[in-house]
C-alpha cells in the first residue's frame, strides 16, 4: 500500500504521477526546489481547501472572543427584567436570557473559559499520553506490555459515566481548596485530559516500535547518545506528525466533553457562562426564546467543526500513513 | 473457534476486574463518607451510626472493603437507593431495556446510512458525489448530540409540532395506535444517536473500502469479467466490513456518552437519566452501579465484537 490516496476526499489528490507507477518509475521531480518540512506541510495543508476555511472560521472566532470583550463592554452579568428573554436587537445583537442578561457578552466571555478548557485539557492529553507512549515503546519487558494492557483498560472505561462520577464525587473537595471556579476548571481539564491519553499513548508507542529500529537511530546509539538524548533528539520530533494531528482532535472532542458536562448541568457553576452553561440554561426556555440555544449551540458546533477541518488537513500535511 | 472464545473470556474478567478497581479507587480517594446521608440524619442515632458503619465495613482496610464489595456486586447484592429506597439491580433492571433499544435502533440508523454512502463514495473517489458525502459526514460527527437534540425539538416539537418531546415509557395506547404513538415518540432520540454515530461510521467504511478495492484480488475479479456490482457487493463490501464491526465496539463508550446526554434531553427513563437523576440526589450506590453497568456492557460488547471478528476472519483466530 504506497498511502497515495489521501485519508479525505475534499483534498486534491497528489500530483499525478506520484506514487501510482510501478517500483520501477519513481517519480521525480527535476526542478523542484528544496523545501523544508514546514514549508511542505504548509503547501499540503493549502491544498485542503476545507482545512483553510476551518482555520479562517477557528481564527474569527478566537480573535472575537480575544479581542471582543474591548470592544463590547456590556457586562455579563447586568440584569435587566425590562428586557428579558428578547430576540436579537441593536442594543443586544444576539437577544438577552431570562434575567435579561445581554448574550452577546456572556457568549464571549464564556468562549474563553469553553476554548481554554479545552488546549488545557488537550495538553494533560498529550503529555501523559506521550510520556507513557514513549516509555511503552522503548521498553523491550513486562513494562511495554503491563502499560499497553493499562491503555487497553482505560479504553474499555464509560468515559462520560466515569466523568460524571469523578466530578460527582471530588467536586466539593475541589472547590473548598481552589475556590468554585478554579476548582472545577482544575478538575475538569484534568479529568477530561486524562480520560483521553489513551490514543495518544497507542500512536506514539506504534511511532516509537518502527522508528527506534530505523538506521539513523542505530547511527546516533553507534555514536554513543544516551537512551534520553535518542528520545528526545531523534525518534520524538520525527513521531511528532501524528501526535499533532491527534492533539488537534482532542481540542475538539474537549470542548464538546466540557460542553457536555456543562449541559447536564453539572459543570461550571451558572455565573461562569460557558457555552454548554447557555445551552443548559437555555434548554427549558426553547419555546419562546429559541435564539439563546441556537446561538452558543452554533458557536460550539463553529468551533469542533473548524477544529476537524484543521485536523484533517493536518493529517494529509503531516501524517505519512493518511489513514484514521 | 471455541478456544478463541474461551481465550477473549479469559482476557474479558482481568478487564473487567480492572475496571472494578478503578471505580472502588475513585470511590475510596473521594473525600467524605459515601454514606454521609444516614450521618446527616438526625433520626439516626451516633451508636446506630457507628453500628452501621462497623456492619458495611467502611472502617476496615481498603483492600478488604474492595473485597466485600466485589463480592457483593457479583452475587448481585447492590444495596438500595437512598432516595427511592429501591433495590438498586431492580431499579436497572427497570430502566436498561430502553437504553439498549435505543441504542440499538440508532446503532442500526447510523449502518443503514453509513454502509451505502460509504461504498458510494468510495467506489468513486474524489467525486462530486464523494465531496459531499465526506463533508456531510464531517459535519455529522462535529455536531454535538445536545445540540442537534434540541434543533430537532425546536423543528419538530415546537415549530411544527409533529413529534413529542417527552418519551413516556407507560404509553396509554394499544395494538396499532401504540405502535405508532412508539414510532413518534422515539424517532427523535434515535436519529440524534444515529446521525453523529453515522457520522464517523461513513468515513470508516469509506476509508476500509478504498483499503480493500485496490486488492490484486478484486482486480482478479474484475479480469474474470465479473460485473462491477458484483465485484464490489459480493468480494469488496464483505471484505471492507470486518473492520467496521471493531469500529462499532470501539465506539460503544462513546455511544453511551451520547446515550446518556439524548436520555437526558427526551427524558427517555433509561439508566442514562438514572445516572444523572442519582448524581443530582447523592444517591451514592446507585450512581456507583449504573456506572459498573456501563463499564460491564463496554467489556461485553468489546467481548462480542472480538469474537465475531474472529468468525468473520479467521485468520485471526490461529494467530
Amino acid at each position: 500500500m504506497a498511502g497515495s490516496t489521501p485519508a479525505s476526499a475534499t483534498a486534491k489528490p497528489a500530483a499525478p504521477s506520484a506514487g501510482r507507477g510501478s517500483a520501477g518509475q519513481v517519480p521525480q521531480r527535476p526542478s523542484a526546489p528544496v523545501r523544508s518540512p514546514a514549508r511542505e506541510a504548509w503547501r499540503k495543508f493549502r491544498r485542503h481547501k476545507l482545512a483553510v476555511v476551518g482555520a479562517t472560521i477557528l481564527g474569527v472566532l478566537v480573535a472575537a472572543i480575544l479581542i471582543g470583550p474591548f470592544f463590547w463592554t456590556v457586562p455579563i452579568n447586568e440584569i435587566d427584567f425590562s428586557a428579558k428573554l428578547q430576540g436579537p436587537s441593536a442594543k443586544h445583537p444576539l437577544g438577552t436570557d431570562d434575567l435579561g442578561q445581554d448574550l452577546l457578552a456572556r457568549m464571549l466571555y464564556g468562549g474563553r473559559i469553553s476554548l481554554a478548557v479545552g488546549l488545557a485539557a488537550m495538553l494533560v492529553a498529550i503529555i501523559v499520553g506521550t510520556i507513557i507512549g514513549a516509555v511503552a515503546g522503548m521498553s523491550r519487558g513486562w513494562v511495554g506490555t503491563a502499560l499497553m494492557w493499562l491503555t487497553d483498560l482505560f479504553l474499555s472505561l464509560p468515559q462520560l459515566p466515569l466523568l460524571l462520577l469523578v466530578i460527582y464525587l471530588f467536586r466539593d473537595a475541589l472547590k473548598s481548596v481552589f475556590g468554585p471556579e478554579g476548582g472545577i476548571f482544575i478538575l475538569i481539564v484534568l479529568v477530561i485530559g486524562g480520560l483521553r491519553w489513551m490514543p495518544v499513548a497507542r500512536l506514539v508507542r506504534a511511532q516509537f516500535l518502527s522508528l527506534r529500529e530505523k538506521e539513523f537511530v542505530e547511527a546516533a546509539r553507534a555514536l554513543g547518545a544516551s537512551r534520553m538524548r535518542l528520545v528526545v533528539r531523534h525518534i520524538l520530533p520525527n513521531a511528532l506528525g501524528p501526535v499533532i494531528v491527534a492533539a488537534t482532535i482532542d481540542v475538539a472532542l474537549a470542548i464538546i466533553a466540557e460542553s457536555t458536562l456543562s449541559f447536564l448541568g453539572l459543570g461550571f457553576p451558572p455565573d461562569i457562562p460557558t457555552w454548554g452553561r447557555l445551552l443548559f440554561d437555555a434548554k427549558d426556555n426553547l419555546d419562546f426564546a429559541p435564539h439563546w440555544a441556537l446561538f452558543p449551540g452554533a458557536a460550539i458546533f463553529l468551533t469542533v467543526l473548524a477544529i476537524n477541518f484543521i485536523g484533517d488537513g493536518l493529517r494529509d500535511a503531516l501524517d505519512p500513513r493518511r489513514v484514521l | 473457534m471455541t478456544q478463541y472464545i474461551i481465550r477473549r473470556l479469559l482476557i474479558a474478567i482481568p478487564s473487567l476486574l480492572g475496571i472494578s478497581v478503578v471505580l472502588f479507587t475513585v470511590l475510596a480517594l473521594a473525600p467524605g463518607d459515601p454514606f454521609e446521608e444516614l450521618a446527616t440524619n438526625p433520626n439516626v442515632p451516633a451508636e446506630v451510626r457507628a453500628a452501621l458503619r462497623a456492619k458495611f465495613g467502611l472502617d476496615d482496610p481498603v483492600w478488604l472493603r474492595y473485597w466485600h464489595w466485589i463480592n457483593a456486586m457479583a452475587r448481585g447484592d447492590w444495596g438500595f437507593s437512598f432516595v427511592s429506597r429501591v433495590n438498586v439491580d431492580t431499579l436497572i433492571l427497570q430502566r436498561l431495556p430502553t437504553t439498549l433499544f435505543v441504542i440499538g435502533m440508532a446503532q442500526i440508523v447510523a449502518l443503514l446510512v453509513a454502509i451505502p454512502v460509504g461504498v458510494y463514495a468510495a467506489t468513486r473517489p474524489y467525486s462530486v458525489f464523494d465531496q459531499i458525502a465526506t463533508t456531510l459526514a464531517f459535519i455529522g460527527f462535529s455536531l454535538p448530540t445536545f445540540f442537534t437534540g434540541l434543533v430537532l425539538i425546536l423543528i419538530f416539537s415546537i415549530w411544527l409540532d409533529w413529534l413529542p418531546f417527552v418519551y413516556r415509557a407507560d404509553l396509554q395506547a394499544t395494538g396499532w395506535n401504540w405502535i405508532v404513538e412508539q414510532f413518534k415518540q422515539s424517532i427523535m432520540p434515535i436519529m440524534v444517536l444515529g446521525l453523529a454515530l453515522g457520522g464517523s461510521l461513513t468515513r470508516y467504511v469509506r476509508s476500509s473500502v478504498l483499503d480493500v478495492i485496490r486488492l490484486d484480488y478484486v482486480t482478479t475479479a474484475r479480469s474474470k469479467g465479473l460485473g462491477e456490482k458484483v465485484v464490489i457487493v459480493k468480494h469488496v463490501v464483505r471484505n471492507a466490513l470486518i473492520p467496521v464491526v471493531t469500529l462499532l465496539a470501539l465506539q460503544m463508550p462513546g455511544i453511551f456518552g451520547g446515550a446518556i446526554v439524548t436520555e437526558q434531553i427526551f427524558r427517555i427513563p433509561g439508566i442514562g437519566s438514572l445516572l444523572i437523576s442519582s448524581i443530582l440526589a447523592n444517591d451514592t450506590p446507585v450512581v456507583m452501579a449504573v456506572t459498573f453497568v456501563f463499564a460491564c456492557l463496554v467489556v461485553l460488547f468489546n467481548l462480542i465484537a472480538d469474537i465475531l471478528y474472529g468468525w468473520l476472519d479467521p485468520r485471526i483466530s490461529y494467530s
